[in-house]
């Protein structure tokens, strides 16, 4: 057995079932080895899209994705995707080959200092220096990354330790890091704080981010609202922990959300952040929401708490954890009167919103707002809906319908192109889930590349392009910002995508009439086989 | 606002850089650095002197505690810690300024250990005020080179004790 085989033995252990990559000669031995295990390999276009590829996996599988990828560009070409996975806490091992240990540091062909490049976004790193420390070291890799708060662990991988030679082979039942000791289990005094306060408050509010997903706990979360009728909002992560249309969801706050999150927001006097990060987009002027409000901060990492603002009650743990406990206490006071004044911000609106002047479209475009309304409301009812980054996405997180389903996008670092690989490994981890990407044009030109790896696997991608020919949301920027000088966001020589779609075998639709979006997206849900479907959007549609 | 840390850190390749470049992506000032082998050889003791609002020092715990390879963290003030620092300065001197040297060398406790024909190596170990009182007494005279240690801090037994 070499290193090699003894990573994959790993892998085999942790119950990997796909490993996203693209070789070079670095990970070769690696590659090798996996032939004899039955961990199905995905060969991606270009690694940036293993890392987005490993993330919509392990969003959808709640398991700990894998890309395995080369030396050098290879691990270079991963970095946005480590960077994206970092901001937004997902579980994820990423294994890059490395030139062989005795070369590292001579600048020798395809060298990176990768796990230095990756240091402020990975959770941890290792250089694997000794074919001894393997299974080790990815035993804790998976530990770390799938305890605590998620993150990306990066595993750096010399060929010469991957060939060398290993004579005997014992994973550790256990692992047992003096360093890392995740705090789980919350603090009873705190909880008891809570609940204390939860009896006093008038107008509390649950603020629901996307530490909710990652700890496994909609559910719990749910229960807790349902019993206590506290009303939720939620972060951009947070979006689908409750259902879009629960009658106690209020809508998602910040400077993108919607009005009805936002009053809510500032008219609450206890608001608890579950998993959220209280963050620049969700809350405006972070240091000032304990002025008139009691914060409360549930969180897995001590050091988001007190972070951005606040808190006046911290509580750390796991969030199922922690509201398997507020659960056991019975509903704690009568929030009636709070829920009359939310259900006044939300009829008031959705009267606004009728009031609204209607935005004169050119001919040939349709309401993307509408259009999404439409698409998930005809979506089944556990679907995976993956927003890209830009005005699709904000049109997204306002629309979106999503019941039993999941809302995926790449909210901290607003990676465009996430989309289309998300979707991708989030198909591979439920194949009988419906799974459609929604995109601009620009984003979907910078993972159009992967319309291979789909076809190749037969993965049946389903996949919107809002297109407008233009960088929509910084054109909108352009607009509002510097009085329409617009510079460099027109988005011309875009591809013809009929030709595209029938390049890669997928059925091509097309929408640019409002009476045909019923009937064009019966015909884009009906099969489980992939389709591009292209809506025209008018390039001065705001979002 | 002035902090003193003890972060005891495994004692392995690369943590060094970890945590030095913890405090250069969140923007945290680093005043002094001083790292160490403790009894145990694979643990190394960090003293770290930073700066900053309340705010800020706590984060600097909190993030400190968050990385992997960070063991135990301690913080405390000035106050509560003994603070030594340690200081080579060499000065070229001649027959006019030769005993004002002296004089201010043994005023201040420090030992000249180096001496050439016109050259001599001065040592001071002391608390960080004092080794800054004594280099701004040395600025009249020509100096060639300087190195210090950063602060070293122990927590005073009684806050120890008090724990």
């Amino acid at each position: 057995m070499n290193g090699a085989d003894a990573a994959v033995k790993c892998l085999e252990a942790e119950g990997v079932q796909y490993v996203f990559g693209y070789p070079g000669v670095a990970i070769c031995p690696f590659f090798n080895s996996i032939l004899n295990t039955d961990i199905r390999t995905i060969l991606v276009r270009q690694e940036q899209n293993a890392a987005h590829e490993a993330s919509g996996y392990a969003r959808i599988s709640g398991r700990t994705g894998v890309a395995a990828v080369t030396s050098g560009p290879g691990a270079e070409n991963l970095i946005t995707g480590i960077a994206t996975a970092f901001a937004d806490s997902i579980p994820m091992v990423l294994i890059t080959g490395q030139v062989d240990s005795g070369q590292m540091g001579s600048d020798v062909f395809q060298e990176a200092d990768i796990s230095g490049a990756c240091e402020s976004f990975v959770k941890y790193s290792y250089i694997v220096r000794s074919v001894q420390d393997i299974p080790r070291i990815f035993r804790e890799a998976f530990y770390i990354a799938g305890t605590g708060r998620k993150g990306p662990v990066l595993i750096d991988f010399p060929c010469d330790v991957q060939k060398e030679t290993l004579r005997s082979f014992a994973i550790p039942d256990a692992v047992s890091m003096r360093t890392y000791r995740p705090t789980v289990k919350g603090n009873t005094v705190q909880i008891r704080k809570v609940q204390k306060e939860l009896a006093h408050a008038r107008r509390p509010l649950l603020c629901l981010g996307g530490g909710v997903h990652l700890s496994g706990a909609c559910h719990q979360v749910r229960e807790f609202v349902e019993k206590n009728h506290i009303p939720a909002v939620c972060t951009m992560m947070g979006l689908s922990a409750l259902p879009t249309d629960h009658p106690l969801f209020y809508g998602m706050v910040g400077n993108n959300g919607q009005s009805t999150a936002n009053h809510a927001m500032n008219d609450a006097d206890v608001v608890i952040m579950v998993g959220a990060r209280v963050a620049d987009r969700s809350i405006n002027r972070p240091a000032v929401i304990t002025e008139n409000k009691t914060l409360i901060h549930i969180d897995v990492d001590p050091a988001e708490i007190g972070k951005n603002a606040g808190p006046n009650i911290p509580l750390v743990g796991d969030i199922a954890a922690v509201f398997d406990e507020l659960l056991k206490e019975p509903a704690a006071a009568d929030y009636s009167a709070w829920l009359d004044t939310l259900e006044l911000y939300r009829r008031r609106a959705v009267h606004e919103k009728a009031a609204e002047k209607p935005h004169q479209r050119r001919a040939g475009t349709v309401d993307p707002r509408a259009f999404i309304r439409n698409l998930t409301q005809s979506m089944e009812k556990d679907a995976v809906y993956v927003a890209d980054v830009g005005q699709n996405q904000l049109w997204s997180c306002e629309n979106a319908v999503i019941r039993e389903g999941r809302f995926l996008t790449s909210g901290g670092m607003g990676t465009m192109g996430y989309s289309i690989g998300a979707a991708i490994g989030a198909k591979l981890a439920a194949p009988g889930r419906q799974v459609a990407a929604v995109c601009g044009d620009g984003a979907f030109q910078m993972a159009m590349m992967e319309l291979g790896t789909a076809a190749q696997y037969d993965i049946p991608l389903k996949i919107v392009v809002m297109r407008n020919n233009t960088l929509g949301l910084v054109r909108q920027h352009q607009h509002l910002a510097y009085h329409d000088r617009y510079s460099v966001t027109d988005l011309g020589g875009g591809p013809d995508f009929a030709k595209l779609a029938e390049a890669y075998g997928m059925r091509y639709l097309k929408l640019d009439r409002e009476e045909d979006t019923e009937s064009i997206i019966r015909t884009f849900l009906e099969r489980d086989v992939p389709v591009l479907l292209e809506v025209e959007v008018d390039p001065d549609e705001q979002a | 606002m002035k902090r003193i840390y003890s972060v005891l850190v495994e004692n392995r390749a690369g943590v060094l850089a970890k945590v030095a470049g913890l405090f250069w992506r969140r923007c945290f000032n680093i005043d002094s650095l001083a790292v160490g082998e403790t009894d145990s050889p694979d643990v190394s003791n960090m003293i770290i002197v930073s700066s900053g609002d309340q705010r800020t020092l706590e984060q600097i715990e909190k993030q400190l505690n968050k990385k992997l390879d960070v063991i135990k963290v301690k913080t405390f003030s000035e106050s509560e810690a003994v603070s030594r620092e340690l200081m080579l300065i060499k000065v070229r001197y001649n027959r006019d300024n030769r005993k004002d040297i002296m004089e201010n060398c043994e005023i201040m406790g420090a030992q000249i250990v180096d001496l050439s024909k016109n050259m001599m190596t001065i040592q001071i170990c002391d608390t960080p005020e004092r080794v800054r009182i004594f280099l701004e007494t040395m600025r009249s005279i020509r100096i060639v080179e300087i190195t210090r240690t950063g602060t070293v801090a122990l927590q005073r037994c009684g806050e120890t004790e008090s724990q």
